[in-house]
This record gives structure tokens, sequence and C-alpha cells, in this order.
């Protein structure tokens, strides 16, 4: 069966580090980062990109749309 | 932009699944962190986008936090005095019948100071969309009490929480606006969680299609958070709506078309 893989592109310099994304991730792949963004945000990253399924739900769910999901079939 | 080794094989522009519409700008958004405006407004342009309406629309932004939504929706805005954007849209939509407009209002925009606008046209049956976003309190200008404030909710200008006999009750203008017969759609929805953000974005959607068939005014709630108006982090702040706001306020449609 093939297996679907997905990854997100965080638009860092506009996260405002809200953790809304963080909490609706199903599968834990999103964690908010030690360093900060320009304006002194944590920003969310995919810290465990490997089990993204490219739900896009933390996408829907960002307040400031910086997130892009990317998904394809493996 | 954020990327890490090894998954440069799946981010590819025929791999996208999911990115903001075009329509939204890539100013920063002048919102705090967690504020739902931001979603109403990415949904809002999303819709816009998808059903091709760009140059047909015409939007009335409100006084209130989203007084300066002209920055981050790509499409004509007029901004309105405090409360007066059904006023606005009303001329708006009489005199360029063909376009979609509508209204974009807070809670102390709509339900305080435009109460009287915002009954009238809704009475009138206005052929226009109004987005009432909800978050029981005056976010932009300190938090003091809005009209939608909850009962025993604290605010700045309700220390000790609002009193029922002597500071009224939340005033559900949904409610109100339902029991009117020129509302043809009227619904209340949070954009909290994906699920309810995908409802949201429906009910835009057929708000919008409802509006070319001319047959009154739609009217979309959508109960929202203010974190730094509650003091709370963004993440409690959606959890205590879901709590306490949406047992006052519940979610649902108050009046569908009779097809």
């Amino acid at each position: 069966m093939a297996k679907i893989r997905g990854s997100i592109v965080v638009n860092v310099e506009r996260c405002k580090g809200c953790e809304v994304c963080m909490v609706s991730c199903p599968t834990g792949t999103i964690a908010m980062a030690k360093e900060v963004n320009g304006k002194g945000y944590n920003y969310a990253f995919p810290a465990n990109p490997d089990l993204c399924i490219g739900c896009a739900s933390c996408a829907m769910g960002c307040l400031d749309g910086v997130i892009a999901v990317y998904k394809t079939k493996i | 932009m954020f990327e890490i080794a090894g998954i440069r094989e799946i981010v590819k522009p025929e791999n996208l699944a999911y990115r903001k519409s075009d329509l939204l700008t890539e100013n920063v958004m002048s919102y705090c962190p967690g504020c739902g405006h931001g979603t109403v407004h990415r949904i809002l342009a999303e819709v816009i986008d998808e059903l091709g309406l760009q140059s047909d629309t015409i939007g009335v932004s409100p006084v209130g936090c989203s007084v300066l939504m002209y920055n981050y929706i790509d499409v004509d805005i007029q901004q309105a005095a405090h409360g007066r954007a059904p006023a606005v849209a009303t001329a708006i939509k009489r005199l360029l019948p063909e376009k979609f407009v509508f209204t974009y209002q807070g809670d102390g925009d709509l339900a305080a100071i435009g109460t009287a606008e915002t009954i009238h046209a809704c009475n009138r049956g206005e052929n226009i969309l109004m987005l009432f976003i909800n978050n029981g309190i005056y976010g932009m200008t300190g938090g003091q009490m809005a009209p939608t404030t909850l009962v025993g909710m604290k605010s700045s200008t309700s220390p000790a929480g609002r009193i029922a006999k002597t500071m009224g009750s939340p005033l559900k203008m949904t409610d109100i606006v339902a029991t009117l017969p020129g509302t043809y759609y009227v619904t209340r929805q949070s954009v909290h969680t994906p699920a309810n953000v995908r409802k949201t974005k429906k009910a835009i959607r057929k708000a919008v299609q409802y509006q070319k068939l001319d047959r009154g005014t739609c009217f979309i709630e959508i109960v929202s958070n203010c974190p730094s108006g509650w003091k709370m982090t963004p993440v409690q702040s959606n959890k205590w709506m879901e709590e306490t706001m949406f047992p006052v306020y519940p979610l649902g449609d108050l009046k569908t078309p009779e097809e």
C-alpha cells in the first residue's frame, strides 16, 4: 500500500508563535522552536518531519496563514 | 522559509496540498498571536478567490481591530464610521447590485454602537452578507465590557465580573436577527479548530451563493477569542471559549432557507 508522506513549510518571519498548530496536529509533527524570529516569537517548525501525513490541519487552523502543506504518495 | 534536509523531494509545486490564497496579502497582520480575525480573513479570501469574485467584491470594514482589513485582503474595501457598516453596505449594494457586498464587524461595532443599523438593515432584508466576529469584549481599546460579555466575565470595566442585574445579560444579536423576516440565512460558527474552520468556510461560501438569489440578508456570527483581552494564552483562550462561551452562544444554523 502506498504510504502518504507530507511536509510543511513555515514562513518563519510571519509566525506569531500562538501554538494553535501544535495543538491541532494529530501526529505531533510540530513543535515550537527555542530560537525566536525577528519579532521575538518562538516560531513553529516541523520537529518530527517523518510523522507528517499532510492532513493540513495545522494550516487550516493557522491564524496568520503562514503554513504551506505538501503531500505525496511514496 | 524553513526547510529540513531530506524533505526536498516532497516540497515541490506539484505536491502542494494547501497554502493561503494569493488574495491574502503578504502584509503582516496587526492582530495579536492567536486572534481569530486572521483565520476569518484567510477563509474569506479563499472563498472569494475560489469563486473568482476578486474584481466583483466590495467589503465594508468596521471600527475595531479589523479596521485595517483593506491591508490584508486584496479586494475593494470601504471603511465605515463606527457601527455604520450595514448602512454603507446598503448604499453600495443598491447602487451596484451585481457586486458581492459584505460587511465585517466585531461585537462592539455591530452589537453596541451599530445595533440600530444592524437590526434595520436585516429588517429591510438588504441583500448583503454580514460577518459578525463575537469575542465578548472590546479588544482594541483594552478589554472593556461589551454588550456580548458573559455574566460573571471579568473585563477592565467590570473587574468583579458582569452582574446581570445592573449591567444586563449578554445580547444575542444573531438570535434577534434570526426572528426578522428580512434575513435569509443566519448561522453561528467558530474558527478555533480545523473542523470548525472548514464548517465556517462552507457557511461563507453558501452565503456568497445566496446573495446571487436576491432573497435577503445573510448573517454569519463567528464566536471568536481575544487572548490579550481575556488575559490567556491562545490555546487556553480556545479552551475557555469552548467551555464557557459555547453554552451561551451555541453553534449551529439558526435560520436556513426553505427550499
